[in-house]
């Protein structure tokens, strides 16, 4: 097999697929055939807990190809992530059939509760696990189209744009909150049981959850770098410095962004369909504006415009947060917020700018 | 048809190009063009015409109208009356920046405006005429054809030296060029340059002007500029905008001894500064 | 004592006004024997009994009538057998003071013990209630007679009805004439003959109470009559007009404090926003640092002086807050607003925390001073006195910011910078120097928003986030840079929340609200009020 060029020239993207590869292979060795009372045995808590940061790295990479490359600095891309939950979560909510609390065989729990009588119409094709797999890309991916066509086509940008991206998660957050709704209120979907017939509990179901996630992770690595090597990239980066420039050049800039925007919700979406069945619930706390920003911040702490960045600053502010709320919760939300301020005011370009720095001084 | 075609191509990067029908000598038509912000009239019933090859420069004092008028040519402001059309059939009004960019006018800003984070032939490269189609945009290599336009430009705009450099460290004159050298890449019918010698050295200037008489005759070139000495340097044609209208037009030595024209730049003039 | 002194002096008004005016009425003076008579039967009559018997005691004249009635409901009104005779004690001690029911007489002090209590229920305390209030029709205070009008629409007689009629006559309030019309208007309700039901209904349309909707209601649907019920319907359609205007004037009420606290939370935005082009996420928590202040306050101060040093320490608190931060993290960041965003969201957090940490993650009820609690009568329209306050604070706060800026040397420099930044700084304005107070002005209004917030909302580390995404609304809405912008936007965005609220709920008629705001920015990225022309274009 041979590599393109454009991957060839990206070290960094190497070293993380090797990573990747290392882990979607070992992780399921020490998992499933080391022994329980050895030492070297992942637990099944510490492999959720993997799969879980693995989904967080590809919302990061989602948000670094439009922050990082396009300079869209979206405060409402944990909404896709909770809304391609949603829609998986739908799935498993529908596989539950009659092993629910009040057996009923068609509605879930929540709406035996309502005292519903029948399905919503939404609901209806969400226990065919194909349709729910497409719908995870449709729904968030055309909420982005089409908010981004809106937002885009009327030059929205900057401050505005993110502060509206951020009234758009807010008011899904209000919303799926409602049990009106239909989407569980405020306990959101869980209890779930299994999926495609496999027990969720079931070691080798997460293993494979896991493995899954790795792959996301590698592809959507994959898809971002290509499309930011192609001329695409350059012309990313041009509506990034200057807008005004890219559109006197002949591109319609607006389409460009609702498309790359499009894309990159589609990529969180699939990101938080795979959180879902390893975490076990989806609720609307998913959507509240804290969540899309500081996953802005892992971004920023790895370094914007890399890609390889996010990956790293997800997975580092994670392990440091399950840390740190294990350890000393209190410091969590001052280490988060001093992050927020030291990332921006001293390390504009993130962790991989001071390793660049250090390479080009050395 | 082809609105239907742009809207279903989503990038919008396909729109069949309407070839520029400049068979009486005039390329662009300006008449009557009037726009005010907040009851300030920018333009003022502006009337220009600009003929096929010509070089014409524009001068006049801060706010007689200079971007703004360039601003109505490139579709990014939009005028309260009056008429812009593009040869004999293509009327400007309804056309948006990427669809008159395509059509062949490109414009230089004021403030160099070069994409810094990639190298000289990147920048090239973006602006290249035909790389704007889906295809061409997911293609990560450059075909041999491609890579001989790009040469000839970066050689015609003297960076063939610098093609693999950032284009963020090249000095405030090579950026003006590099500028020039991406209006090029999208082979355009018309010029439109804003202020291209402002802070260049003297042998710069001097480079520039070649430069820009040598796209005359393929290309109509609109040059604003400040600097009467470069002025002299490199049109026949001047026109003279002041409070939005054209005071005056012809050869500069002619403008020089106008009356009106001494009365704007020294006695009014004054008032601007 | 000083109630029943003027229960006294009325009621001596009321006989001599029916001595004078109604001799021939049905309403007799009535001498003392009859009195006794009367009360000697109260004392033994069962309950049922007892209420025929009070009704004949109200509508007897006698100047003693209001005394024995005050006294009954309290259990105060006895039998002594020593002199077999109704007394009335003024005192619950075992020891206590004693007068003649019928004389007034004092009969000095006796054993409780030795006297024999009238008994009293509830329903008759009520009844006795109804019947003292009718008699303040009489009363020199407006206030009293409209209580006893009220009184009477509650429990419509028609022996009361020559009262009414008799006071309508002299009754020089305006108020209280249209209420007698009314209240005489609802016996007419009651009478055999149709053409009076139907002069009556139509009377009686454009009342809300429900005293006089319900038996119109009544009548529109069961009277035997056509033209009385078509009467009715017409009458009851005027005030079902009336009630829904009076539910807009409520709703717009409600819109207007609503948008007052809007406002309130984002002109201190605006100011920052507008002025420096500095996003600034923890301007919740400068509120919400404000609305602490405030508690603090009443921990030391009582709650009816707080609110008055509140403020301008609020102000203060979060000006210098604003102040630190502008100082040790904004001006690094000047240009970059996306990053300052992302920055000022770390303060947010850190504020967050430390208010949890210091203050316990708890909310802290902030207490409402008496001056501010209450409701008030606006026209027709019922109000409480704390959302009231708040839009006239929110005037003030306004007033007072858009004279500082108008009409104050730092409020030029703050404008001229916001202008144009080069320029002001050629002409030799210290612009670092109004950059910090710019910011801190921003921030001590949003401390001052913070102290209002403490009367509306529970006090408590989130309070900050909540409103932050809808203040950045506002203000981008109203146009950036643009006061009365901002102000048009708080009011509008309160009114429409308002008037949403009633058939969407809630919750509902805020998402509503930010899809609207969503697709207007997307229609008018620069807001109801744009600045225009070049320096827009930055």
């Amino acid at each position: 097999m041979r590599f393109p060029p454009w991957l060839l020239s990206d070290r960094a993207g190497l070293v993380l697929l090797a990573v990747l590869a290392i882990l979607g292979i070992g992780v399921p060795v020490l998992n499933l055939l080391v022994p329980p009372d050895h030492p070297l045995h992942l637990t099944a808590y510490t492999v959720t807990l993997l799969g879980k940061y693995l989904c967080y790295a590809l919302l990061a990479v989602s948000i670094d190809l439009v922050w990082g490359y396009m300079g869209i600095l979206s405060l409402g891309h944990a909404a896709f992530f909770a809304l391609g939950g949603y829609c998986f979560g739908m799935y498993l909510m529908r596989q539950i059939g009659t092993r629910g609390v009040y057996g009923d065989p068609v509605l879930p729990d929540f709406m035996v509760f309502l005292n519903w009588s029948k399905l919503p119409w939404y609901w209806h094709g969400f226990d065919n696990f194909g349709f729910a797999a497409l719908m995870v890309l449709v729904v968030p991916g055309l909420l982005a189209f089409v908010f981004g066509w809106f937002a885009f086509r009327s030059r929205v940008s900057g401050v505005y744009l993110s502060i509206i991206t951020q009234a758009l998660t807010y008011a899904l957050m209000l919303a799926f909150f409602r049990n009106e709704m239909g989407f569980g209120g405020n306990n959101g979907l869980t209890d779930f049981k299994d999926v495609l017939g496999f027990p969720l509990h079931a070691d080798g179901t997460r293993i494979v959850l896991f493995v899954l996630s790795a792959l996301a992770l590698a592809g959507g690595y994959l898809l971002c770098r290509w499309l930011v090597s192609t001329r695409m990239g350059r012309v990313l980066v041009a509506i990034r410095d200057s807008e005004d420039r890219a559109r006197f050049l002949g591109y319609r800039v607006e389409r460009v962004k609702a498309l790359v925007f499009t894309l990159s919700a589609m990529l969180a979406a699939v990101a938080g369909a795979l959180y879902v069945p390893q975490v076990g619930i989806i609720n609307p706390g998913e959507f509240a504006p804290l969540n899309s920003i500081e996953a802005v911040i892992w971004v920023a702490v790895g370094g914007r415009g890399t890609l390889v960045g996010a990956v790293i600053g997800a997975v580092l502010v994670n392990y440091a947060k399950t840390w740190l709320t294990g350890a000393l919760p209190e410091v969590w939300l001052f280490a988060l917020g001093g992050l927020f301020v030291a990332v921006t005011v001293l390390l504009p370009y993130g962790l991989i700018g001071l390793l660049r720095r250090r390479e080009k001084a050395a | 048809m082809s609105e239907l075609i742009s809207e279903l191509d989503a990038v919008g990067l396909h729109t069949p190009v309407e070839p520029v029908d400049a068979t009486h000598g005039i390329l662009l038509y300006l008449e009557e063009v009037s726009v005010s912000f907040d009851g300030f009239k920018a333009i003022d019933k502006l009337s220009l015409y600009i003929g096929d090859g010509e070089l014409r420069c524009i001068i006049g004092p801060n706010g007689a109208g200079k971007t703004t008028m360039m601003d109505i040519i490139t579709g990014k402001t939009k005028p309260d009356s009056g008429r812009v059309f593009f040869g004999q059939t293509i009327d400007l009004l309804k056309l948006d920046e990427p669809a008159i960019a395509r059509i062949g006018i490109g414009r230089k800003f004021q403030k160099p405006t070069v994409i810094e984070p990639l190298t000289v032939l990147e920048n090239l490269e973006l602006a290249m005429s035909g790389a704007k189609r889906l295809r061409g945009l997911l293609s990560t290599r450059l075909s041999g054809e491609e890579r001989d336009r790009i040469g000839a430009v970066l050689e015609r705009v003297g960076l063939s030296e610098h093609g693999g450099r950032r284009a963020g460290i090249l000095a405030h004159g090579q950026k003006q060029w590099l500028e020039i050298g991406m209006l090029l890449m999208q082979e355009p019918r018309l010029l439109l340059v804003d202020e291209p010698v402002a802070g260049m050295t003297p042998a710069e200037m001097e480079r520039t002007a070649e430069l820009l008489r040598s796209l005359a005759g393929a290309h109509s070139v609109v040059v604003v500029e400040h600097d009467m000495g470069f002025v002299r340097s490199i049109a026949d044609q001047v026109t003279v905008l002041h409070q939005g209208r054209v005071l005056a037009e012809g050869r500069l030595d002619e403008l020089q001894v106008d009356p009106t024209v001494i009365e704007v730049y020294l006695g009014a003039g004054d008032a601007y500064h | 004592m000083v109630s029943r002194t003027s229960f006294r002096a009325g009621l001596t008004g009321l006989a001599l006004l029916l001595l004078t005016l109604f001799a021939a009425s049905s309403v007799r003076a009535a001498d003392d024997d009859a009195l006794r008579t009367l009360l000697m039967q109260l004392r033994e009559a069962d309950f049922t009994e007892k209420a025929t018997l009070i009704e004949t005691l109200v509508n007897m004249d006698h100047p003693r009538i209001a005394a024995i009635l005050g006294a009954l409901p309290e259990s105060r009104l006895y039998y002594q057998e020593e002199g077999d005779r109704m007394v009335i004690a003024l005192g619950d001690d075992a020891e206590i003071a004693i007068e003649d029911a019928i004389t007034g007489q004092p009969l000095g002090q006796v054993i409780k013990r030795d006297l024999d209590r009238v008994r009293v229920n509830n329903h008759l305390r009520s009844l006795i209630e109804d019947r003292l209030a009718s008699l303040g029709l009489s009363s020199a205070d407006p206030g009293k007679r409209r209580a006893a009008v009220d009184a009477f629409l509650r429990n419509p007689k028609p022996e009361g009805a020559a009262r009414l009629k008799a006071r309508l006559e002299v009754e020089s309030d305006k108020k209280i004439q249209e209420l007698l019309t009314a209240a005489l208007a609802l016996v007419d309700l009651a009478s055999p003959d149709p053409a009076v039901r139907v002069q009556a209904a139509k009377a009686l349309g454009g009342w809300t109470q429900p005293e006089i909707r319900g038996p119109l209601l009544r009548v529109a649907a069961e009277d035997s009559d056509a033209t009385v019920r078509e009467a009715a319907k017409a009458a009851l359609a005027k005030t079902e007009f009336r009630l829904q205007m009076l539910g807009w004037a409520e709703t717009l009420f409600f819109g207007l404090s609503l948008g007052s606290v809007l406002i309130l939370a984002a002109i201190g935005l605006a100011v920052t926003f507008g002025v420096m082009g500095v996003i600034n996420m923890a301007h919740g928590e400068l509120m919400m640092l404000g609305a602490y202040t405030t508690w603090l306050t009443q921990q030391y101060l009582p709650v009816n002086w707080s609110l008055p040093v509140a403020v301008p320490l609020a102000f203060l608190v979060a000006a210098l807050v604003g102040i630190a931060i502008e100082r040790s993290v904004i001006r690094f960041l000047y240009g970059r607003p996306l990053e300052t965003l992302l920055a000022t969201f770390g303060i947010s957090l850190i504020l967050q925390q430390l208010v949890r940490s210091i203050f316990s993650p708890l909310n802290r009820s902030v207490a409402t001073p008496d001056w501010m609690s209450g409701t008030i009568l606006l026209g027709p329209l019922e109000v409480t006195l704390n959302r009231l306050v708040i839009i006239g604070f929110c005037i003030a706060v306004f007033a007072l910011l858009w004279l500082a800026l108008q009409r104050t040397r730092l409020g030029l420099e703050v404008r001229a910078v916001a202008q144009n930044r080069a320029m002001a700084k050629a002409m030799g304005v210290r612009s670092a120097r109004v950059d910090a107070l710019t910011f801190g002005l921003g921030s001590g209004i949003a401390g001052v928003a913070g102290v209002a917030l403490s009367q509306l909302t529970n006090v408590g580390p989130n309070l900050g986030q909540n409103y932050i995404v809808d203040s950045f609304m506002v203000v981008v809405f109203g146009g950036v840079g643009n006061l009365w912008g901002t102000m048009v936007a708080g009011l509008s965005l309160g009114v429409a929340n308002k008037l949403l609220e009633p058939w969407s709920g809630a919750v509902l008629a805020k998402i509503l609200v930010l899809v609207f705001l969503i697709l207007f920015i997307q229609k008018r990225p620069r807001g109801l009020f744009p600045q225009r022309g070049r320096a827009a274009e930055v």
